[in-house]
């Protein structure tokens, strides 16, 4: 850095770090990104499921990526901590959705170190609305990205799901919901399973027998990977906060669910 | 037609330190130390709302005395400066040592080139995974910057705050002692007496090197004030009442009552 900062660094007034991008290095923000006209292959993230219980939320995605008929990925990670106390699951064009995270979580640390105090979820939620909206150019392009953010509402102590659409549209969800291609099985098997008030044990089961029910149907969607231990990822968040599930704590839920499936494979 | 005085640049220059250091004299001081397993801040600040120390980023603090519209502007331009070099690059990347040296290019081309310097002090600070990779810079109203070791005072009343802290300040000692050390610190007067400066006025915050990612923590409410134990009288021997007093209180207090610095 030569020379003093220069002055969009000490304006005051934006407490927002994309509007500070877009000033500092505009060619760093996804929106304003021109794409040549074309049609490109890139790896898709597949499904996301996120269940409500009694003292929180979780979330869990499974661990495949696909280019076409091919396996991308097997370990891709698409469950993300968006800051203390909400998390972020992506489905859609993997790179872009992993940069719209990335932002996302430097967007609610910068607000949190200008102004002092944590956004309330609404305005989490409402945030990365503006960002699905800045990549509609992209989604037109066949370069979705379709996030799923959950978070625990200190405000009202119970645990939220905010699903979007590509436009940016933003919708409450209540109990749970599922994004990504093998999501429309992930739904139908939490519609028949869900009960009220579950707790966060019974959650994570929930959450792992619907990820195996849209592996079991949609070829996008990885199931548990029984040789290698690659295990779905699980998140939950708490009035203490959002943690990642240990991988034994994970792995030996899906073992239970496997055995089980041996048996009845329907679940 | 009137021809302007002639004003030599050392005069210019002199002028303006002059002025910044007025302004900052001013002000209340605000003590940076080493502890055990980091960094302690602590300032005498009435205001909860207005903060004199501020997380930058995941292992870097930022601690300011003078004009608080200044220093808060440096403030946001470090968080900016840190937040944009993290998305840039890795976090790893965002150092305490590339911050110093924005805040010294922007607070030097400020002294020179504008007609009001900054009345403003500023400390950036970095903890490692061992106490040996800490980091504390001084930076002042002109730009110069100072790679400062173990502790830092900067304020109006500097002087015999440091000399207290001087004779007393073990980088190896427990949170609990640093806290008290710093209060003490802050409470001598310019003219040697003391007054105790109570736990709502008294801002704090640690850079915890034991803490997963983001360091930074401030120190409030009944953390505070279990930290900082019983209320000294002032006179110098908080060593010999706070045993007692935690005594009389009964089973109420469990914490054990770590040893007072020698007053």
């Amino acid at each position: 850095m030569h020379g003093r900062l220069p002055a969009h660094f000490t304006a005051p007034g934006s407490a927002s770090f994309t509007e500070f991008l877009g000033l500092a290095a505009p060619d760093l923000l996804p929106s304003r990104r021109q794409l040549p006209p074309g049609v490109i292959d890139a790896p898709h993230g597949t499904t996301i499921v996120a269940v409500v219980h009694a003292s929180g939320v979780v979330m869990a995605g499974d661990r495949r990526a696909t280019m076409g008929n091919v396996i991308a990925q097997r370990d891709i990670e698409k469950v993300f901590p968006a800051d203390d106390y909400s998390v972020v699951g992506i489905a859609g064009t993997a790179g872009l959705a992993i940069e719209m995270v990335k932002l996302f979580q430097v967007e609610l640390e910068h607000f949190e170190k200008l102004e002092g105090h944590v956004l309330s979820l609404d305005g989490k939620a409402n945030r990365l609305t503006s960002m699905i909206r800045g990549n509609l150019g992209m989604a037109m392009q066949g370069l979705a990205v379709v996030p799923l953010f959950a978070g625990y509402d200190l405000d009202g102590a119970v645990g939220r799901i905010f699903s979007y659409d590509v436009t940016g549209g933003r919708y409450e969800e209540h109990s749970f919901h599922s994004v990504g291609s093998g999501s429309t099985f992930a739904r139908s098997a939490l519609k028949k399973r869900y009960r009220d008030g579950v707790t966060e044990a019974e959650a994570v089961r929930l959450a792992i027998d619907a990820l195996y029910d849209a592996a079991d149907d949609d070829s996008a969607t990885g199931g548990p990977d029984l040789s290698r231990k690659i295990w779905p990822v699980v998140m939950s968040v708490t009035d203490e906060g959002a943690r990642r599930l240990p991988d034994d704590e994970v792995g030996a839920v899906v073992q239970t669910v496997v055995d089980e499936r041996m048996v009845q494979p329907g679940g | 037609m009137s021809t302007p005085f002639y004003v030599s640049p050392e005069q210019v220059m002199k002028d303006k330190s002059d002025y910044a250091r007025k302004g900052i004299a001013r002000g209340r001081s605000v003590l940076t130390l080493a502890y055990a397993d980091g960094i302690l801040f602590a300032g005498e600040n009435p205001s909860n709302a207005l903060h004199k120390i501020s997380e930058i980023y995941d292992r870097i603090a930022f601690a300011a005395v003078g004009k608080y519209n200044e220093f808060e502007n440096l403030r946001l331009a470090g968080v900016r400066y840190a937040d944009l070099r993290g998305y840039q690059y890795d976090r790893r990347d965002v150092t305490s040592r590339g911050l110093a040296n924005a805040y010294a290019q922007t607070l030097g081309t400020i002294f020179t080139e504008s007609g009001k310097p900054y009345e403003v002090e500023l400390v950036v600070a970095e903890v490692g995974q061992r106490a040996a990779d800490d980091q504390l810079y001084r930076l002042t109203y002109d730009g110069s910057v100072a790679e400062e070791h173990g502790f830092v005072v900067m304020g109006g009343n500097s002087e015999p705050i440091s000399t207290f802290v001087k004779e007393r300040h073990d980088p190896t000692a427990p949170l609990e002692v640093a806290v008290r050390l710093a209060r003490e610190a802050l409470s001598t007067a310019p003219d040697g007496s003391t007054r105790t400066i109570s736990a709502d006025d008294l801002e704090a915050a640690v850079l915890d090197r034991t803490r997963p990612r983001r360091a930074f923590q401030r120190l409030v409410g009944p953390r505070l004030e279990r930290l900082l134990g019983p209320a000294l009288d002032g006179t110098g021997t908080g060593a010999d009442t706070a045993p007692t007093d935690a005594s009389s209180a009964g089973t109420g207090t469990t914490e054990p009552t770590p040893e007072t610095p020698t007053a």
